[in-house]
């Protein structure tokens, strides 16, 4: 709230400022960047003060020795929560766990989803049921799709355990992780298709043709034109999902909550605060999640050169 | 067999477009089959855990321990089960009321916010998608800890405001997002033509620019309300009994008759009901939902 009472006056300052020296704003658009203002507080109060507010005091939390149990023993500790995060086991277990879970879902996902999105832009008949079925797994609770796939794999219960030799995966790590992105492609690659369909159609017809006639072949078209227009769109997606995928929670805590170290980094701060009751811990769990994802996000957009999506409305 | 019928799907798609690409000028009865055969395998995989949970719903709780993909005796007794406990009714409830509030404060606020970034030139405007963008790619447990903690100390905490609240935070970037995409493409000069006819600012707002927005705000409805209803992270940790808890938590917490008996049957069955909106929403409004879910991406 105070960032934006902040930014709100000092730009009201500039505004003075050029105003006196350099073209004065007409009075048209003084009243413009008022009402723009004006416009934009309620969004931006209910944003700074879900987020921004939280992660500062997170920070804060992160600093102390708070664990709920005790409430008289409340005491700042300075970095030590981040020490003993760093220095444990379960955390660099559980970041594996998440990265190993990301990579292979998001890979897989873009492969499958560039296939859909081809599929969805060209099919020759049944283009709108295709695109309602998908849409389908996008928009299902995924609580209630991860139930699904955890009965499925039951033994003596399960289609898809009973088809498999009657088969346990969910009691082991590696068959576990591999049934959890079974469920995050089954969710996910629709959404990922469908951002790729919209990098497809802006590849223009008349390029593919002119190839064509040079005698490129499919393939040849495909990673020569498509893919280097589509690069901007393909990253946009990858970004997105790459994020989405680290914060994975649903999916695990119905299908194994974490058990035989299957837990990823948002299934472990969820029980440092609510089965440990450690809110210096896993507020510092919080943040190192925090830093993650800006890490990710910054080597995509510098990295990759990702445009951000929505520079251009910036530009406008 | 998942492993198996996706990497079919793959060849399929493979050969389906070399072969439409060898001859694209005539629809051959191979092409023709090629194109069915992905389409039919896109929608096999789609539906079929859907239709898998619909089974299980259906099963006695016997014929639960049977992986038969088919109920060899169908029952209703599931849904008449949790149909009649408050445990499930009254989440509900509040599932719908939550998501239609939040949905409701989110896309007004975002449409202000998206008007003002479509048409209004102010300095800021940069900082503020910028923002948003941030809070749509935030990792929701890095939130948990404070707010639960916030939540706690203000009496937020097991209530509608303390969901609705992080949910409008969270429904806010999609919004403004969205929005700010469909605004664009608005004719706005229609409004100036009005005003000129003699129409009143209102009249001109109303009758020229409502209904050319209301397919972007009904789009941008379905999207909030599609992810409040999703929404279980915030849902389990800021809640603890089912005056607040919502559909998808307290799913979670079902119990059985004993440590041994899992319901499966009415977990599966509460987990239609949570899809049956969900796929009447997708049936109605396909077109709309891929409209808004592409339209940040298009102008990208």
């Amino acid at each position: 709230m105070s960032l934006s009472a902040q930014v709100t006056a000092g730009s009201q300052a500039t505004e003075q400022t050029s105003g006196k020296r350099k073209a004065p704003l007409s009075e048209g658009a003084r009243a413009e960047r008022r009402l723009g203002w004006m416009l934009c507080a309620p969004a931006v109060i209910v944003m700074v003060a879900v987020t921004a507010y939280p992660v500062g005091y997170a920070i804060y939390l992160s600093l102390l020795r708070y664990n709920l149990e005790l409430p008289n023993a409340i005491k700042f500790i300075g970095l030590s929560n981040y020490a003993a995060v760093l220095s444990s086991p379960f955390w660099w277990q559980a970041l594996e766990v998440t990265v190993v879970i990301t990579v292979i879902s998001v890979a897989i996902t873009l492969v499958l989803g560039m296939l859909l999105a081809m599929l969805m832009h060209r099919t020759l008949f049944g283009r709108n049921t295709v695109r309602t079925t998908a849409l389908i797994p996008y928009g299902i609770v995924t609580v209630a799709a991860a139930y699904g796939w955890q009965y499925a794999w039951t033994p003596s219960q399960g289609y898809l355990s009973a088809a498999f030799g009657n088969s346990a995966p969910l009691t082991h790590q590696v068959t576990s992780i591999a049934v959890i992105i079974l469920a995050e492609v089954w969710k996910t690659t629709p959404f990922m298709a469908l951002l790729l369909l919209a990098g497809l159609s802006l590849v223009p017809e008349d390029l593919q043709k002119a190839a064509k006639v040079d005698g490129a072949t499919g393939w040849q078209r495909f990673t020569r034109i498509t893919l280097p227009l589509m690069k901007p769109a393909i990253l946009v997606a990858l970004l997105f999902r790459t994020l989405d995928s680290f914060r994975i929670f649903d999916n695990i805590f119905i299908l194994t909550a974490g058990a035989n170290n299957t837990g990823s980094v948002s299934i472990l701060g969820y029980y440092n605060l609510f089965n440990a009751l450690n809110l210096g811990i896993g507020s510092a769990i919080s943040i190192l999640i925090f830093i993650c994802v800006a890490i990710i996000a910054f080597a995509f957009i510098k990295g990759f050169g990702t445009a951000a999506p929505g520079t251009d409305i910036g530009k406008r | 067999m998942a492993t198996v019928t996706t990497t079919s799907s793959q060849t399929a798609g493979v050969t389906a477009r070399s072969r439409r690409k060898a001859g694209r000028q005539r629809t051959t009865l191979a092409q023709k089959s090629g194109w069915g055969t992905a389409n039919f395998v896109v929608v096999a995989l789609a539906l079929i855990p859907v239709l898998w949970l619909v089974s299980l719903s259906f099963k006695t709780p016997t014929a639960v321990l049977d992986p038969s993909f088919i109920p060899k005796s169908w029952t209703w007794s599931n849904y008449t089960q949790i149909l009649k406990t408050s445990q499930f009714i009254r989440p509900l409830i509040n599932s719908i009321g939550i998501g239609l509030i939040s949905t409701v404060i989110a896309v007004t606020l975002a449409s202000m916010a998206a008007y003002a970034v479509a048409r209004l030139r102010f300095p800021g405007k940069g900082l503020l998608i910028g923002m948003s963008l941030l809070i749509a790619m935030f990792p929701a447990i890095a939130l948990v800890t404070p707010l639960f903690s916030i939540e706690r100390a203000i009496g937020l905490f097991n209530t509608w405001p303390g969901l609705i609240i992080p949910y409008v935070a969270f429904g806010l970037p999609l919004g403004i997002y969205t929005l700010s995409a469909f605004f664009r493409e608005i004719p706005w000069e229609l409004e100036k033509a009005a005003k000129v006819d003699g129409a009143t600012p209102l009249q001109a707002f109303m009758k020229v620019i409502a209904p050319l927005a209301a397919p972007g705000m009904v789009t941008t409805a379905i999207l909030v309300f599609l992810f409040c209803w999703n929404e279980f992270l915030f849902a389990i940790s800021f809640t603890s009994t089912i005056s607040a808890r919502t559909a998808p938590a307290s799913i979670a917490y079902f119990a059985g008759t004993s440590q041994f008996t899992v319901p499966t049957g009415p977990i599966a069955a509460a987990s239609v009901v949570i899809t049956i909106p969900i796929i009447i929403f997708v049936v109605l409004f396909q077109r709309r939902i891929v409209a808004g879910l592409t339209s940040g991406a298009v102008k990208g």
